[in-house]
């Protein structure tokens, strides 16, 4: 056993850059790699793809980024990866041809992490958080129900000799979690052995925000090389505690300050951080620069092993169209808000359609944040009205009525943009953990 | 009039529904006047929400503060119509909260 396990971010989310991984597997010296391609809804997309004639359940930009890794992959490095989404199972053997294609990784084995799917095991009558519905009410327009699993069935996986992981709807932490732990012979039953791989996993799982990405601002967050950002690492000690840093050569910045940012990231309570395998306290972890772009993290600390695991209910949601319209120059405001009016009026007057279902924008004004009044005027707008619904009808008005007002609308309007897109929503349940049977599939 | 943006820097996030803003003092002896200037009602005001949608989390020893505001993304990534689903450039707004410009010493 070494004395420390490394483990790299090869991506943040499923659209990320390429370079980065490779730079991390040909230079990072590392025992694994990890790529978080799963954003919440995403698996509702896939289960949606899926459904639909010749759709895969499974992230297919992945296969791209498997094989730009595998020339220059040590085969020491394990892989794990949530891009499975729907059908891990399906990810699994597609890429058994990409391994055969390389000498060096010919001998690899990849295993299948199955079971996050509780479509079937949900009860009827699960509330859904926030809203007082249950799952039952939303009747035919659920299209999946995935639970956030733990790091066991993966570590299982590993044990078992596989060397590449591909799951689904396992939480983003385990899968970074799931190689140290078994590295270290850490139980995943025990939420004081898991807590510091979580803690891991939790700063790494959105790559390069923790190595100066989504910080830059100013003369006090300077971060050099964005545009070459280097993704990073951790190498993990078998007491847990874990020094963060990135390939020499690549951009970015790891400081106690990008660490601090990305630690309470989308967290609503630092004192009950909820992962499948352990909920963090995290209000007492200690940040320490050790060097340059090197930071020591310790002392995360477990509340609990929950009893409930969180689960995505994917939810057809309709159409969502957008349209809009630019103006410049004096009174380019007004000229923006004109439009806007003419198209709620006529929303209601031509089409007798509820002007309450559009939201109007004024872009380069407030449309970040529209309850608040700027001081100054712009020198450009954008006019944008967007509306979700069911009633493809509708979209093809909206995308009319502001395409008409180049002609018929206020002076100079330009650059009209229409947009339309089918959405998956995603409401939240908790599910029992008994109900819950994660397992693993060697594929070869 | 001085900013939040002078002393402290920010990171939103989302979930649901709710977006999650981290702010932190650059020079820990801010930490007081930061945490004045986050008190939920004037957060609220900022944000255009009922201070009952607001929370604030003080980390003391991590040196940072967690602004919850629930019901300020339109229903979420997944549903809102906004220009910014995640609420990501909240960020930039709340270090737009004033800041009483400290006494300088002579």
């Amino acid at each position: 056993m070494t004395s420390t396990y490394r483990i790299g971010a090869g991506t943040g989310f499923a659209g990320d850059r390429f370079e980065p991984a490779r730079i991390l597997a040909e230079h990072g010296d590392l025992d694994a790699l990890v790529f978080e391609c799963l954003a919440e809804r995403t698996i509702g997309l896939a289960h949606q793809r899926m459904s639909v004639a010749d759709g895969t359940g499974y992230d297919r930009l992945f296969l791209e980024r498997f094989e730009s890794i595998l020339p220059v992959l040590s085969p020491r490095t394990a892989v794990l990866t949530n891009a499975g989404a729907a059908d891990p199972r399906g990810l699994a053997h597609a890429l058994l041809p990409l391994l055969e294609q390389h000498p060096n990784a010919r001998s690899r084995r990849v295993a299948a992490v199955l079971g996050d799917d509780v479509m079937a095991a949900l009860p009827p009558d699960s509330p859904i958080i926030g809203t007082g519905q249950t799952i039952t009410e939303l009747g035919d327009r659920v299209v999946s129900a995935n639970a956030y699993i733990g790091a066991e069935a993966a570590m299982t996986a590993l044990e078992a000799g596989a060397d590449v992981v591909v799951t689904g709807r396992m939480g983003d932490a385990a899968l970074f979690a799931a190689p140290a732990a078994v590295h270290f012979g850490w139980s995943p039953d025990d939420p004081q052995k898991m807590a510091a791989p979580t803690l891991v996993g939790h700063l790494l799982e959105c790559a390069g925000q923790l190595s100066g990405g989504y910080y830059a601002d100013g003369d006090r967050k300077i971060v050099p090389g964005l545009a070459t950002l280097g993704f990073p690492f951790a190498d993990i000690s078998s007491s847990g505690d874990a020094e963060f840093g990135k390939v020499e050569g690549t951009g970015g910045l790891l400081s106690r300050a990008t660490i601090l940012e990305q630690l309470l990231y989308e967290i609503d309570d630092p004192a009950l951080y909820q992962t499948p395998d352990v909920t963090l306290d995290l209000r007492s972890v200690r940040i320490d620069e050790t060097g340059a772009d090197r930071v020591r993290v310790s002392e995360g600390r477990a509340a609990h092993r929950p009893d409930r695991l969180k689960v995505s209910v994917g939810v057809r949601d309709g159409y969502l169209a957008i349209a809009g319209i630019a103006y410049a120059g004096i009174g380019a405001l007004a000229r923006g808000q004109l439009a806007l009016d003419i198209v709620r009026e006529r929303w209601a007057e031509v089409h007798h359609r509820d002007p309450a279902e559009l939201r109007f924008d004024l872009q380069g004004h407030n449309s970040l944040r529209p309850w608040y009044q700027p001081s100054v005027e712009p020198s450009e707008v954008r006019a944008r009205v967007s509306l979700r619904t069911f009633d493809a009808a509708a979209v093809t008005i909206l995308h009319r009525e502001v395409e008409a007002l180049y002609t018929n609308g206020p002076a100079g309007g330009g650059g009209v943009e229409t947009s339309v897109k089918q959405t998956t929503g995603i409401v939240s349940t908790l599910i029992d953990r008994d109900l819950v049977h994660p397992t693993m599939e060697m594929i070869s | 009039m001085s900013h939040l943006y002078d002393i402290a820097h920010a990171r939103a996030g989302d979930k649901g529904d709710t977006s999650i803003i981290v702010v932190a003092p650059y020079d820990i002896a801010d930490f007081d006047r930061v945490g004045d200037a986050l008190g939920s009602e004037a957060v609220a005001a900022h944000l255009g929400v009922p201070v009952a949608n607001v929370t604030v989390r003080p980390s003391p020893t991590l040196g940072a503060f967690t602004v919850v505001i629930r019901e300020r993304l339109d229903g979420g990534v997944t549903r809102s119509r906004s220009v910014d689903p995640h609420g990501k450039s909240l960020s930039g707004h709340i270090l737009e909260i004033a800041t009483p410009t400290p006494q300088t010493e002579s």
